[in-house]
């Protein structure tokens, strides 16, 4: 069968595109040519600013007092701080380790095609974290102790984000399920925990951390500020988690239920194997946004006192050694790129997931 | 049964030379299609064949390519006005019915009159009345759509279009989304506003609908009009073996 | 003959549920018997007073912006109004602007121009990928701060001075007769309006709409500027004057109000542009390409059919997102913009020592809130619900 002819030439073609995608019509020519001009007049002095006028050698505040541009000496000369706060300097080794192993473990759950799944991610959610916590804070086989008030920086973003995820996943798990209970006072606990932590700002519950927290322990009794900070972002968290996997529980048809209880599977059983591995699956890609959300609310624990990524480059931006314009602006910038590459990564994960869960679901 | 051949009167739809690409990929290749007043053509063909995409040319959801389209006269260009000329003759009766949910049955009838034809409520919804005695669903006028049967719904949809007193009226698979006791009530209205001369362009695979009312059977094909006959040659002789397999695995169950 | 079950107490699933209950209920009530009197115990040894008595002691420090009136003689309870006021403030006319760019941005998104539609992709992906606390401190500390001194200020004409004190605009003072002036504005919005519902009106009797768009801003503007003449002149405007090292006149924002609105109304953009740009994608397709072939035009059928749909789609939440804006509020505790959080769970609880009291409170006001808004959604989505099958 002989092909029918090509298309007409205009109709395809960059001439046809740029036709039909930006001059389709008086208002969108109109629109076009703002946007044009609107980007030619914004970005050059953007570009100009971090690049070609910025100062890239140096390393004293004088380099940088002349220059009209970014700032990236101090950058630089800070990047230790940045990355591992206070952290002794002859022990970031450690957390060299610790970063090394949880960046191969997580490439390992999200590249496709490598095996043994399963088996990493349960590494990744037991032996890991108590590791880490040793290898971090010192005090065993040898380990000179390192105080969580020298944590700071990436690394202390990184295990702030951690715990709260981590933590936030199954208690989130077992308030939802408590949400849906038959006994009405589980229920109704379970209803006003939610919505308690849902309702107020994450700022007074870091301060309840900070403030109130030590008036409930009996004397003698106390617990690392940075503790009481996790305990109070992942149940903050398991909150917000919890009401994720409801909606994935809620869309599980009822007779998934009916067919479980019918083959004599328990409530526990149940659930354990037929409701929440497809009610997770579900609500997968909502999981992962919640994940990005708490990974920006880490940076809150600046205003309690902790020098995180955010806190390090606040606090950098009044220091005199670098005092000059540009240095708080460079130092916004940078953390901003820092933040906005995790988190845009996880976005696109989470865009990835979703079409291929919808690609399952197409029948 | 069709009527006796209409007198040679100018066309109401004339496709001419129309070929449309999605890419390089030929969807529609060199249609000529000519249909006359109170004309009514069943257009049939495997899935893929390109024969919902000549019927939404007609009335510009989608554009073609390459030739010319005259609708009633107006030729179909990337003109708006010719655009909205063309579709206020032409309705349009589709697979999925896409009632407006948020509004009555009554308001989805009488929305384009008011707006478009610029009628006072109180005739619109006269008119609406009239059509929806017609569809027989006359009692259903201010439920909304969700509270309708799919039978109803589509009914409905027929007098929705049919309110705007369209020169012609096409069809796009109308009854394939129904459940089976429900094809039947759809497929009587439609031969009911056949009798009554309306010029009707039908894609269906109901070929009992086709021998009883068109005037002529359009077979399309990977984007060609393979076969056009009259019901009788068509389903008794068809020239081309593509069509004839195609009959073969429709009438065979 | 039938074996009869042994109906043992422990096995019954009803005993069973009421048991489990009360067990976690003696456990919920043990536990917090035990917190109580840890706090009572740890209160008693800081010297620290309870119950909340302490909101009528005399505050004894300044707040910088206040809606009401305030003094330092004023009560820690009067402290903690002004800040409620000044949260509400900052959030009022953050959820403003930020309706207004998130609608014009997430519709931007879905626009047919390639240009537009990528710029509105790239403020969103951008946007909602940084901490909001980090975009607070950029305005605050990187804008704002870094605008020059007063003596070198930037303006827009005569209208917007921006310095590092502010942004200043003039000040309508309202003289005698003023409210007369208002009442003929509020009498031309009204008679506008009626005017366009009797446009409507005869639109749906004849089908011809009269033609009323001059009208409308004639009776809107007309009225007040003829009152305004006509009394002579009763409104005056401050502008702001550079008097030695600042300016004085005109109505000023602060660059903690300035810094915070800003951060707040373009994050919470990003959020609302993706609700809209979802809820409209929410209509079927459907639905437009019916519309479009009963003959409708672009703009009728996105006013009268996909509009309409969509707007269900999107109230609920966006009503959260508004929640959430107002709860993000508090970071104005960076930057010393004194609201709720900052002037009452701060500085108050800095000089009280009573934590459990003020925190609760601060908790309860934002529950509150949370609970109204929820309140008025259901309400909204029974409302709008779609007439359905069953």
């Amino acid at each position: 069968m002989t092909a029918f002819r090509a298309p007409p030439k205009h109709h395809e073609g960059p001439v046809e595109w740029v036709r039909v995608h930006l001059f389709d019509g008086v208002f969108n020519s109109i629109l076009t040519l703002l946007v044009v001009a609107l980007v030619a007049w914004a970005v050059p002095p953007l570009l100009g600013w971090a690049f070609f006028h910025a100062q890239w050698h140096g390393s004293t505040r004088e380099a940088c007092a002349a220059a009209t541009g970014a700032c990236w000496p101090y950058i630089g000369a800070r990047i230790g701080q940045i990355v591992y706060g206070f952290y002794d300097f002859d022990q970031r080794w450690r957390a060299d380790i610790v970063f090394a192993f949880g960046a191969v473990g997580l490439a390992w759950l999200m590249i496709p095609r490598l095996p043994r799944k399963g088996w990493v991610g349960t590494i990744l959610l037991t032996l890991y974290p108590l590791v880490s916590f040793i290898l971090l804070s010192g005090g065993w086989f040898g380990l000179p102790i390192v105080s969580t008030e020298r944590w700071g920086g990436l690394l202390l973003t990184l295990v702030v984000a951690a715990v709260g995820i981590v933590a936030s996943l199954p208690l989130g798990v077992i308030l939802a399920l408590g949400r849906r209970s038959q006994l009405p006072v589980v229920r109704a606990l379970c209803i006003v925990f939610i919505e308690v932590w849902r309702g107020v700002p994450m700022i007074t519950v870091l301060f309840i951390a900070s403030s109130m927290l030590p008036l409930f322990l009996p004397e003698g009794l106390e617990f690392d500020k940075l503790l009481r900070a996790l305990i109070a972002i992942a149940l903050f968290n398991a909150a917000y988690m919890a009401e994720v996997v409801r909606a994935g529980l809620q869309a599980l048809p009822r007779g998934q239920f009916e067919g479980a209880a019918a083959l004599g599977l328990g409530y526990w059983r149940t659930t354990l194997f037929i409701v929440l591995p497809q009610a997770l699956r579900t609500v997968l890609p909502g999981i992962v946004n919640n994940m990005i959300s708490m990974f920006k609310d880490t940076s809150l624990v600046s205003i309690i006192g902790f020098f995180d990524l955010l806190g390090i480059i606040q606090a950098g931006s009044t220091d005199l050694e670098w005092a000059s314009p540009n240095v708080a602006v460079t130092g916004y910038l940078f953390a901003g790129a820092l933040y906005w590459a995790f988190c845009f990564s996880m976005s696109r994960y989470s865009a990835g997931l979703e079409a291929q869960l919808a690609e399952g679901e197409r029948r | 049964m069709s009527e006796a051949a209409a007198p040679m009167t100018a066309p109401m739809i004339a496709l001419e030379n129309v070929s449309k690409w999605y890419g390089q990929f030929a969807v529609l290749k060199d249609i000529n299609l000519t249909v006359r007043p109170g004309e009514k053509i069943v257009v049939c063909g495997p899935s893929g064949s390109g024969k919902s995409t000549m019927v939404r040319c007609i009335n510009r959801l989608e554009s073609h390519d390459d030739g010319r389209i005259v609708v009633n006269g107006t030729e179909l260009t990337r003109d708006v006005r010719n655009i909205d000329t063309v579709r206020r003759e032409v309705g349009m009766v589709f697979q999925q019915f896409n009632l407006f949910p948020h509004l009555t049955i009554l308001g989805n009838c009488t929305l384009a009159p008011i707006w478009v034809r610029k009628m006072p409520k109180k005739q619109a919804e006269e008119i609406a009345m009239e059509y929806l005695t017609q569809m027989r669903i006359a009692d259903q006028a201010h439920k909304h759509p969700m509270q309708l049967s799919g039978g109803q719904q589509q009914r409905a949809a027929i007098a929705r279009a049919l309110c705007m007193h369209p020169k012609v009226m096409l069809f796009d698979e109308p009854t394939s989304a129904l459940d089976p006791e429900m094809i039947g009530e759809v497929l009587e209205v439609m031969v009911d506003l056949a009798k009554e001369g309306m010029t009707m362009i039908c894609v269906t695979h109901e070929m009992g609908f086709a021998r009883e009312v068109a005037d002529r059977v359009v077979f399309m094909d990977a984007g060609e009009i393979i076969e056009e006959a009259d019901p009788h040659t068509f389903f008794t002789a068809p020239q081309h073996d593509r069509c004839r397999l195609f009959l073969s695995q429709i009438l065979g169950h | 003959m039938a074996a009869r079950a042994r109906h043992v107490w422990w096995r019954d699933t009803h005993w069973r549920s009421i048991f489990a209950q009360a067990l976690v209920l003696v456990a919920l009530v043990a536990f917090a018997a035990w917190l109580a009197h840890n706090a009572a115990d740890a209160l008693a040894r800081r010297h620290v007073a309870s119950g909340f008595g302490f909101l009528d002691k005399t505050a004894g420090f300044s707040i910088s912006q206040t809606l009401i009136d305030y003094t330092e003689e004023s009560s820690y309870g009067r402290a903690m109004w002004v800040g409620l006021w000044n949260t509400l403030l900052v959030s009022v006319i953050s959820i403003v602007l930020s309706t207004l760019i998130g609608f014009l941005v997430g519709i931007g998104r879905l626009s047919s121009n390639w240009l537009v539609a990528k710029l509105c992709t790239v403020y969103v992906e951008t946007l909602r990928n940084i901490p909001l606390l980090l975009q607070v401190l950029f305005w605050y500390f990187g804008v704002l701060q870094a605008l020059p001194v007063p003596r070198e200020s930037l303006a827009l004409g005569e209208w917007v001075v921006l310095n590092n004190r502010g942004v200043s605009v003039p000040e309508v003072i309202f003289g005698r007769g003023s409210w007369l002036v208002v009442a003929a504005l509020v009498l031309g919005s009204a008679a506008a309006f009626a005017l366009h519902r009797w446009a409507q009106h005869r639109q749906l009797r004849t089908g011809h709409r009269p033609v009323t768009w001059w009208a409308m801003p004639l009776l809107v503007l007309g009225l007040p500027a003829a009152a305004t003449f006509s009394l002579g002149h009763p409104f005056a405007l401050s502008w702001p004057e550079l008097t030695g090292f600042s300016y004085e006149g005109g109505l000023t924002l602060s660059p903690e109000l300035a810094g915070l609105t800003a951060a707040l109304s373009i994050y919470t953009a990003a959020y609302i542009a993706e609700i809209v740009r979802a809820g409209l994608l929410s209509v079927a397709r459907g639905q437009r390409e019916a519309a479009e072939a009963l003959g409708l035009t672009r703009g009728q059928s996105l006013r009268l059919v996909l509009i309409p749909q969509a707007m269900r789609v999107i109230i609920p939440p966006l009503a959260s997102e508004y929640l959430s804006l107002t709860k993000n509020s508090s970071l104005a505790i960076a930057i010393g913009y004194p609201d709720l959080v900052a002037v009452f769970a701060g500085t108050v609880l800095n000089q009280t020592g009573q934590a459990i009291e003020i925190l609760s409170i601060t908790m309860g006001i934002y529950l509150a809130l949370s609970l109204l808004t929820s309140a008025l959604m259901n309400l909204y989505n029974h409302a709008h619900r779609l007439e359905g099958i069953g």
